[in-house]
């Protein structure tokens, strides 16, 4: 008997308690599709996530004090969680140094400190405002899009000026989205209850991060407004020097490798410290890491979703004793009519691989469609690649073949007139 | 000796035990011979208990003796494997049970390429042979019914027309007028009688109703396990 022939049968036979298919497919569905959505919700996820990190420039390392018996691996100090002294911090000298030593590898170094938040004011209008003061190369460095005006400038750092470079949500709150109105204008901030009056020289365009997923309205939202690092320094009577750089490494060496060169220069600086030290970490291996603990994260909850796979298997192998049971007269016949144990095993393993596949089909489409819609709402839309289709199918096939085996043996060992005698 | 001449079922000394070596060891068939011979209608009559089933089991290659030679149609049978026994059903038996046992949810066409299938018959002769069955026994025009559609006596004539699909050596029924009433049972014996006579089928009838028995060829009564000439007290037995 061909194979043509078992799955025209399986058919037939699933055709005949079409609720029953259904029903037994359901747990095939269900755990393919719940195991295809998370694998496509977490690759959609995964891919914006290191696209914005690598977005913010994936030749970057970040360098950072770093307790001396820190055990977070540079976590702490990024979070801010430290609190060095004033001769700890990283002094304009030493990056003056590492730029003679290393400059024709450094494309920038960006400064930026924060200086807390503000609102900015005029009458009704306000935008809430995050204060950080930077260097000229922090528009380089960081990937800043200027929509108009011009980026902070040394002589504005030198000369301490009042001015700011703001976001177009500004602009939009405070100026009805004019930007060429908004320019030269003197803006208000209120920080702290004192109010800072800053003139706008630049206008950049805000890019909303997919790692600070912010519940704010769009009104509300708090974007960064930049000053000049002495103007900042000056406000908030911060010492000189920074507990915290972004040194872009030029695109034609490795930045891993130039992080732990400019992790061990700076550290000549802190030999004698002996509260701290500094850690250079490249952007593209907390790409690497980062994309790897998603990975890992999706592939556990894929695993907990597979578990009800194993209950639509065991599902399947249920329903398939219990057709076994009610068919023993018509297995019986088969077998009188010249049917081999092997005809009948076949027949009922093909039953259970097409419930399983046809389920595991249903489950794929219903997968995409809830991983589409996951993956949109969170990120990025995305969709199963086709190596999880592959898998799903594989596995749908699997699951068939090893829990209607059992039934189907049992069907193929029958005695013939022991099953023709069933009532 | 000539092949025609040879009896298409040859049984000596069938033995036929059960829970074999247990304290309740039972034998219900002690030593039986058997010869039909081809083109041969014959009927085996017995009382229910009288070991007429298990006879048949045996003769239908679904069980095998436990001692005795079978040789049906010149295939030795008792040491065959499960997969020659059942090529053996397959091709040179054709069952018809009392209860019909088409199977169901497919219809009359379908159950009659059944064993053609099994036997790897390609599609389109399949089909075109169950076609012809059901015309030669009054069922061409219900071949897309399903079992539940029809009546019994129907139901019955499209069991035979499946036992005779592979053109099988013998046809075997046991009780096959049993579930139908006097009518259709009379139009289903009528059948036998037709292919009996104009195909030269070998038939093997089991029944119980000794009044059916009289109307074949020959008939044989089967009573504690032994087998009996007619309904006298005499033993079927032949030399070797």
């Amino acid at each position: 008997m061909g194979l043509s022939e078992s799955i025209r049968l399986a058919l037939e036979g699933l055709r005949a308690n079409k609720m029953r298919s259904v029903l037994t497919m359901l747990g095939i569905i269900i755990g393919i599709g719940a195991v295809i959505g998370i694998l496509t919700v977490g690759n959609g996820l995964t891919g914006s996530i290191t696209g914005s990190m690598s977005g913010l420039g994936a030749s970057n390392i970040g360098v950072t004090l770093q307790e001396k018996d820190d055990d977070t691996g540079g976590m702490a100090s990024m979070m801010g969680m430290i609190n060095p002294d004033d001769d700890d911090l990283i002094t304009d000298e030493m990056l003056d140094t590492l730029r003679e030593r290393y400059g024709e590898y450094i494309v920038g170094i960006a400064i930026g400190e924060s200086a807390g938040s503000g609102q900015a004011k005029d009458g009704r209008l306000y935008a809430n405002v995050g204060l950080s003061g930077v260097n000229e190369e922090y528009q380089a460095v960081q990937n800043i899009d200027l929509l108009g005006g011009r980026w902070i400038q040394q002589k504005d750092i030198d000369g301490q000026r009042n001015v700011c470079v703001v976001s177009d949500k500004l602009v939009n709150n405070m100026f009805s989205g004019n930007i060429s109105t908004a320019l030269n204008s003197e803006v208000k901030i209120e920080r702290n209850g004192e109010m800072l009056s800053f003139r706008i020289v630049g206008v950049y365009e805000y890019e909303a991060s997919a790692m600070g997923y912010s519940m704010a309205s769009e009104k509300d939202i708090s974007t960064a407004a930049y000053l000049p690092i002495s103007t900042a320094k000056h406000i908030t009577g911060a010492p000189d020097g920074h507990s915290g750089i972004t040194i872009q490494a030029s695109s034609d060496i490795d930045s891993q490798a130039m992080a732990s060169v400019i992790e061990d220069f700076l550290n000549h600086f802190y030999r004698n410290n002996k509260d701290y030290s500094v850690i250079a970490i490249a952007m593209s291996s907390m790409v690497e890491s980062l994309s790897s603990i998603m990975n890992t994260l999706s592939i556990a909850i894929s695993i907990i979703a597979g578990i009800s796979l194993l209950v639509g298997g065991i599902g399947v192998m249920n329903i398939m004793l219990v057709s076994v049971t009610e068919r023993t007269r018509e297995i019986g016949t088969r077998k009188a009519l010249g049917a081999t144990n092997n005809d009948i095993r076949v027949q009922f393993v093909v039953e259970s691989i097409i419930v399983c596949l046809i389920g595991g089909f249903i489950g794929i489409v219903l997968g995409t469609l809830l991983g589409y819609m996951g993956s949109s709402l969170l990120s990025e839309p995305s969709y199963p690649t086709a190596g999880y289709i592959i898998l799903a199918v594989g596995f749908s096939m699997a699951i068939g073949i090893f829990f209607g085996y059992y039934p189907a043996n049992k069907a193929a060992k029958l005695d013939p007139i022991e099953a023709l005698r069933y009532e | 000796m000539a092949q025609d001449a040879a009896p298409i079922i040859r049984m000596r000394g069938i033995y036929k035990r059960f829970y074999i070596g247990q304290p309740n060891e039972l034998e219900i068939l002690h030593g039986i011979d058997l010869d039909v011979e081809k083109g041969e209608f014959l009927s085996i009559v017995g009382p229910s208990g009288s070991g007429k089933s298990t006879l048949m089991n045996v003769i239908g290659v679904l069980d095998r003796p436990t001692e005795g030679a079978y040789i049906l149609d010149g295939t030795a049978v008792n040491r065959a494997r499960d997969d020659d026994l059942s090529a053996i059903r397959n091709r040179k038996i054709g069952f018809v049970f009392q209860n019909f046992n088409l199977i169901s949810r497919t219809n009359a066409q379908k159950n009659v390429e059944l064993p053609m299938m099994y036997a790897g018959v390609p599609g389109g002769k399949r089909s075109a042979r169950a076609r012809e069955l059901l015309e030669m026994v009054g069922m061409g025009n219900r071949r897309n019914h399903q079992p539940n559609e029809l009546s019994g006596g129907q139901k019955q004539r499209v069991a035979i027309a499946r036992a005779m699909a592979n053109d099988p050596a013998i046809i075997l029924a046991d009780e096959p007028t049993g579930a139908l009433d006097s009518k259709t049972g009379r139009m289903v014996m009528d059948l036998f009688h037709q292919l009996n006579r104009e195909q030269g089928k070998t038939i093997v009838l089991i029944t119980h109703n000794q009044e059916l028995a009289l109307e074949t060829d020959r008939f044989v009564t089967m009573r504690d396990g032994r087998l009996y000439v007619g309904d006298t007290g005499e033993v079927v037995q032949y030399g070797t």
